[in-house]
């Protein structure tokens, strides 16, 4: 019951006909079809599980046995489960005020989201503008930048496990800090882990963010970028006042790229801590899976936290629809 | 999750014929037979029951899975001797099925709502008594009537669910104690430390010698619970350790601020960085004799040790803290074997624990292992070392001994201190102990609510 949080966004509305016609029976059919199946599809895969995670919020339930409509009572030994039963708010009520990785959960999410914004993204624009320019040896560097994106999180995870690892790892190693007395944890430090994490994340990102940039650039019409120059105007205005605005539907899908890779960002955390908690690498993703799939399964708490991921990622959806809208309208 | 519905509905009808045959060939259906009959509902159930019937003294033979956790390579030979000889024994064959030691643990609620084999490996007390509560496992009273000879009653009563039933055969437990270098020792002329301020002042010495006085590691999450266990019982005693883990005393308590009072006295010398490294690569800090002690399970440094390096291997006792408990207490976690009530082959399942509950079974086991001890009384295996040797004296002399905090206390509530202790391990201040306790006593209201 974990809420998908790469919720899709539905496909563009048809536009309005503006002379009806007459649909035949089997056009009749073929519509019902083709709308009817993704509908169900989208019902019992999405919407179902998320509803469904949103029931479970307000419950007590360990998976264990039938969900009992009844309020929860005492528990008949201290500690035991009990069979699922209605909680009331109470799981909301625990995640803000009582679970103590929750507010560092929500605001990890949120340094992931921003160190996305703010050097992912810009870091991959650089590499793709610098590589569209045709430096030597352009291919090579495409495919160095571009080979962490080709690797799973969970082996970014163990490369980089080498690299940090404490006594054993590169840069301890490199920096001779590998001794007990002065050794640097980068993965277990809960000052450093999530930035230790960030720049595995950081790796594989830019390159994504670079291979969608550079298709973009490539779309660019050349004869724009020499219109400028023979204007006199320079490269980096070339870049900014030409270049860049005609990028902007690749700038919309790097945009939603960020905000739903930060926000679903789970892998290299989750291989980090080997499935264990590690205290500086809260995520909401990682405390969702952790609540319910651990070995006593709090799934009402762990929903509780699902619905408040869903919630979040509802945002930045909504924007962007709204956008989309907005648009079609505008065109239309 | 409950995929055996189906099956299962036609399923009655086809059993009952079979049993009914097997009733006409006079053999009788013994009601534990009848109960697992009726529990059960599965494929493998009716070819236990077709092959019972063709077996002469009613004596249950076929086929059982059984899930195993041991996935590190020596344990899992050593299970592997075990099951066979159990087979041999016992005419059922087993097929073992090995998953990740901390995915097994993770997925247990799952896998025994699923489909789970007919018996699978886990631990005793509080641990086994919460799925026992859920009515996840099926109580194993007549097997223990046969076997229960074998066990003195800290491990029976170790064996029992809430309810008063048997739900595990154990096998081993093994020692959480302070290990050392022999060599080590005697190089630099260190005595075994009998109290704390000894201890501590060797760990000072062992600091100025250039060793890292105790290796330690926390990434795995569990093993900082055991130095907390060790203080607790030393500086307050079982009683009070035990009401901890079930709640019956607060976390805000003055007796855990004296706990975590001396561990930020210990803590300068513990190795460094601990929340970042695993408890393997701690006891290899011991092994190359870059630290003088660590404090873990046997079931880990020893078994971790390489075969040439472990006659070097030796331990000690936790130090005495308070003089009122001396040294009466430590972990000494209990493994074994539980029925899964989704389990099939009830019957085979059930010859097969009593093999396993008896002595020659534990030794048989105990031949590829050198790091855990039988829990069958009086056992002394042909093929103990030196350390196992004093393992069993070692929790012999213990008045009481805990599990472990992940076994003695709801999961929940371990999961919830393992956090902790790992803010505590990163910022071990006073202010810190004090907010930890706050934050411990409060989840510990909501998870025992």
């Amino acid at each position: 019951m974990v809420v998908d949080t790469e919720v899709q966004a539905p496909p563009p509305v048809p536009r309005r006909r503006r002379r009806r016609r007459q649909l035949t029976r089997r056009d009749k059919i073929v519509a019902t079809l083709f709308v009817g199946i993704p509908l169900l599809l989208d019902l019992a895969f999405v919407w179902f599980p998320a509803l469904a995670s949103v029931f479970l919020s307000f419950t007590k339930w360990t998976g264990v046995g039938s969900l009992h409509l009844k309020a929860c009572g005492k528990p008949p030994l201290p500690g035991l489960p009990q069979p699922g039963c209605m909680y009331g708010v109470q799981n909301y009520n625990i995640a803000f005020t009582n679970y103590p990785d929750f507010w560092p959960a929500v605001r990890h999410n949120l340094i992931w989201l921003i160190v996305f914004m703010v050097i992912a993204a810009p870091l991959g624009m650089l590499f793709a503008v610098l590589i569209d320019r045709g430096l030597r040896g352009g291919r090579v560097y495409q495919s160095v930048l571009f080979l962490p994106v080709m690797l799973s999180l969970a082996l970014i995870g163990i490369i980089w496990e080498l690299i940090y690892s404490n006594n054993y790892g590169l840069i301890n190693t490199i920096i001779g800090h590998n001794k007990n007395n002065n050794l640097i944890d980068w993965l277990g430090d809960p000052s450093l882990n999530l930035w230790a994490i960030l720049v595995e994340a950081v790796w594989r990102q830019s390159g994504y963010v670079m291979v969608l940039y550079l298709a973009g650039l490539k779309a660019v019409d050349p004869a724009l970028r020499e219109a400028a120059k023979i204007d006199g105007a320079n490269e980096w205005q070339t870049f900014w006042r030409v270049t860049f605005p005609t990028l902007k539907p690749i700038n919309i899908v790097i945009l939603v790229v960020t905000v739903i890779e930060s926000l679903r960002a789970f892998d290299l955390v989750y291989i980090t801590g080997k499935g264990n908690p590690v205290k500086g690498l809260e995520l909401l993703s990682v405390e969702v899976t952790q609540n319910i799939v651990g070995e006593t399964q709090r799934i009402g708490f762990g929903s509780t936290l699902g619905v408040v991921l869903l919630v979040i990622s509802l945002v930045p959806i909504t924007i962007f629809l709204v956008q989309t809208f907005r648009r079609d309208e505008e065109e239309r | 999750m409950v995929d055996q519905s189906v099956p299962g509905v036609a399923s009655p009808s086809r059993r009952t014929i079979l049993k009914s045959l097997a009733g006409l060939a006079g053999i009788a259906a013994v009601p534990g037979a009848l109960a697992a009959c009726s529990s059960s509902g599965g494929n493998s159930s009716n070819t236990s029951g077709a092959a019972g019937g063709s077996s002469s003294a009613g004596a249950a033979s076929g086929t059982i899975s059984f899930g195993s956790n041991y996935s590190d390579p020596q344990p899992k030979d050593a299970f592997a001797a075990l099951t066979q000889s159990a087979t041999a024994s016992t005419k059922v064959k087993v097929n073992i099925n090995t998953v990740d030691h901390n995915t097994f643990q993770n997925n247990i609620s799952a896998y025994l709502q699923g489909t789970p084999d007919d018996l699978a490996t886990w631990f005793a007390g509080y641990r086994l008594q919460f799925f026992a509560a859920q009515g996840l496992l099926d109580p194993i009273d007549d097997v223990w009537d046969k076997i229960g000879g074998n066990f003195n009653d800290a491990t029976k009563s170790l064996s029992k669910g809430a309810d008063g039933k048997y739900y595990l055969v154990p096998i081993y437990n093994y020692p959480w104690v302070v290990f050392y270098n022999k060599s080590t020792f005697s190089k630099n002329g260190y005595d075994i430390p009998q109290n704390w301020d000894q201890f501590i002042a060797l760990a000072k010495q062992m600091q100025k010698d250039g060793l890292v006085p105790l290796a330690f590691a926390e990434k795995d999450g569990w093993p900082a619970l055991g130095t907390f266990d060790i203080i607790n019982l030393r500086v307050n005693g079982y009683d009070y350790h035990i009401k901890l883990m079930q709640h019956k005393i607060p976390w805000t308590d003055k007796g855990v601020t004296d706990v975590f009072d001396h561990w930020r006295e210990v803590m300068p010398y513990l190795q460094n960085g601990a929340n970042g490294r695993l408890w393997q690569d701690a006891a290899k800090t011991l092994e190359n004799k870059q630290a003088g002690m660590m404090f873990q399970g046997s079931n880990q440094v020893a078994a971790n040790y390489a075969a040439s390096n472990l006659a070097d291997l030796d331990f000690f006792p936790y130090p005495e803290i308070n003089s009122a408990y001396g040294q009466d207490y430590m972990d000494a976690p209990t493994d074994g074997f539980m029925m899964p009530k989704k389990g099939k082959n009830k019957d085979a399942a059930k010859a097969i624990l009593e093999y396993i509950g008896t002595g020659d079974a534990e030794s048989t086991f105990l031949k590829t292992d050198h790091w855990d001890v039988g829990v069958a009384q009086g056992l002394v295996a042909p093929s103990y070392n030196a350390i196992q040797k004093k393992s069993t004296e070692a929790i012999s002399q213990c008045k009481s001994v805990s599990q472990f905090m992940d076994r003695d206390t709801v999961p929940d509530m371990a999961t919830a201190m393992i956090k902790l202790i790992q803010g505590f391990i990163d910022d071990p201040s006073a202010s810190s102990v004090q907010s930890l306790q706050k934050s411990a006593e409060k989840q510990a209201k909501t998870i025992f609510g």
